[in-house]
């Protein structure tokens, strides 16, 4: 058994993997999906802290993350392509 | 520790994985397109993995029940969801002109708009000013 | 489609939102159930308009069937995807080789369309581009070589052959 904080430092890793391609990436879009993956990335994060401090309550936390994230990708989306 | 809290570790680890797995794909592919291909997906199951895995763990941990019908519940909503996103973020991407990778090999969609845009162009009458360049 | 009466589309909306709300609070308590019941009732009478238009006839025994056998089929094949997708990340000459290409789908209801391009997006290599009639945009990572021809009817037989039709069997049962 390797314990949470490996599995913390694991998720760490890959939002700074993809920290990377929102400062590099080289149209809008790019940055964008960095994001997309970052707020999907956040999401697991939450549950496991959920366990990580022993409170069910911060799964609701992550469902309403999730559902805000997802409403603010689709109106970037449609912003970008001139439809909003 | 029992069988509930080792199959829900492992799936916890694997989810871990694809997570790293598709920030490293964000960085390797060449276009956005591609870029998109290879990390939404494993988002996508490394969520699954991770967030079905915590429900997991914690009843195997000697949590309540209701953890595992929870993050079922979340692991539901990012599977329904984040497809959506990412074909709004694709036809974004096409829409804004974004070209395709100078690899690819064939591109229909391309030539769907273009048909359309001279069914458009030729049943109006008012053709706007071509050749404006000359 | 025709449209169920106003009794069994109410009544499934008010169904699907009880479930839903048992999963989001995942608790027995019977004040609980009842709140729940109550706000499903009233959420259902404000919606149910919007929400369907098959009614009870979505809970048909084969529909439920078929939709729980879908459910591993469906995570099998996202696996699957998911090791194509490793190989190509983790290969260092990076095989890709993309391309758009043109689908056909046989079903015809709208939330068909959109549960056939969500799986479309999570299975291996394809992502759905954009939906416009029956005809499926989808961005493929290793187009094959038998899709490259010019003629339009080939193209559209292969793609569909290797993209749709192993999801259509399943949804044509479940969406109609």
């Amino acid at each position: 058994m390797i314990g949470l904080n490996v599995y913390l430092a694991l998720i760490a890793i890959a939002t700074l993997l993809s920290m990377y391609r929102v400062f590099k990436g080289p149209t809008t879009v790019d940055r964008l999906v960095a994001v997309d993956i970052m707020t999907t990335i956040t999401t697991g994060l939450m549950v496991v802290f959920a366990l990580y401090y022993g409170r069910m309550i911060y799964i609701s936390v992550a469902l309403v993350y999730a559902l805000l994230a997802f409403g603010g990708v689709i109106a970037f989306a449609r912003y970008l392509e001139g439809g909003l | 520790m029992n069988a509930l809290a080792i199959i829900g570790e492992a799936l916890v680890f694997i989810g871990t994985f694809f997570y790293f797995l598709s920030a490293l794909g964000l960085i390797r592919m060449p276009d956005v397109y591609n870029r998109m291909q290879t990390s939404t997906k494993s988002a996508t199951l490394g969520s699954l993995g991770v967030i079905v895995g915590v429900g997991l763990w914690a009843v195997g941990l000697g949590y309540s029940p209701a953890w595992i019908v929870q993050t079922i519940a979340v692991a539901v909503f990012i599977l329904l969801t984040n497809p959506i996103s990412a074909h709004a973020l694709i036809r974004a991407a096409y829409r804004s002109g974004v070209p395709l990778w100078e690899g690819s090999v064939v591109d229909k969609y391309g030539e769907h708009i273009r048909a359309k845009e001279r069914d458009n162009v030729e049943s109006p009458e008012t053709v706007p000013e071509e050749g404006g360049e000359e | 489609m025709e449209e169920a009466s106003k009794l069994s589309r109410y009544l499934y909306t008010v169904i699907v939102l009880f479930v839903i709300w048992l999963f989001m609070t995942a608790s027995l308590d019977p004040q609980e159930l009842a709140f729940g019941f109550v706000l499903s009732l009233i959420v259902a009478a404000l919606t149910y308009e919007i929400f369907t238009t098959g009614g009870l006839s979505n809970l048909h025994p084969k529909k439920l069937a078929y939709a729980i056998a879908y459910i591993p089929y469906f995570l099998w094949a996202m696996i699957m995807a998911n090791l194509d997708v490793a190989y190509r990340v983790l290969h260092p000459k990076r095989p890709i080789r993309p391309g758009v290409v043109k689908c056909r789908t046989v079903l015809k209801t709208d939330a068909g369309k959109l549960a056939l391009a969500n799986s479309i997006t999570l299975t291996p290599g394809t992502i759905t581009l954009d939906v416009d009639g029956e005809s499926y945009f989808i961005h493929w990572i290793w187009v094959p070589e038998e899709a490259l021809t010019e003629n339009d009817e080939e193209h559209v037989k292969v793609t569909s052959a290797n993209i749709t039709n192993p999801f259509e069997k399943f949804l044509k049962v479940i969406f109609g």
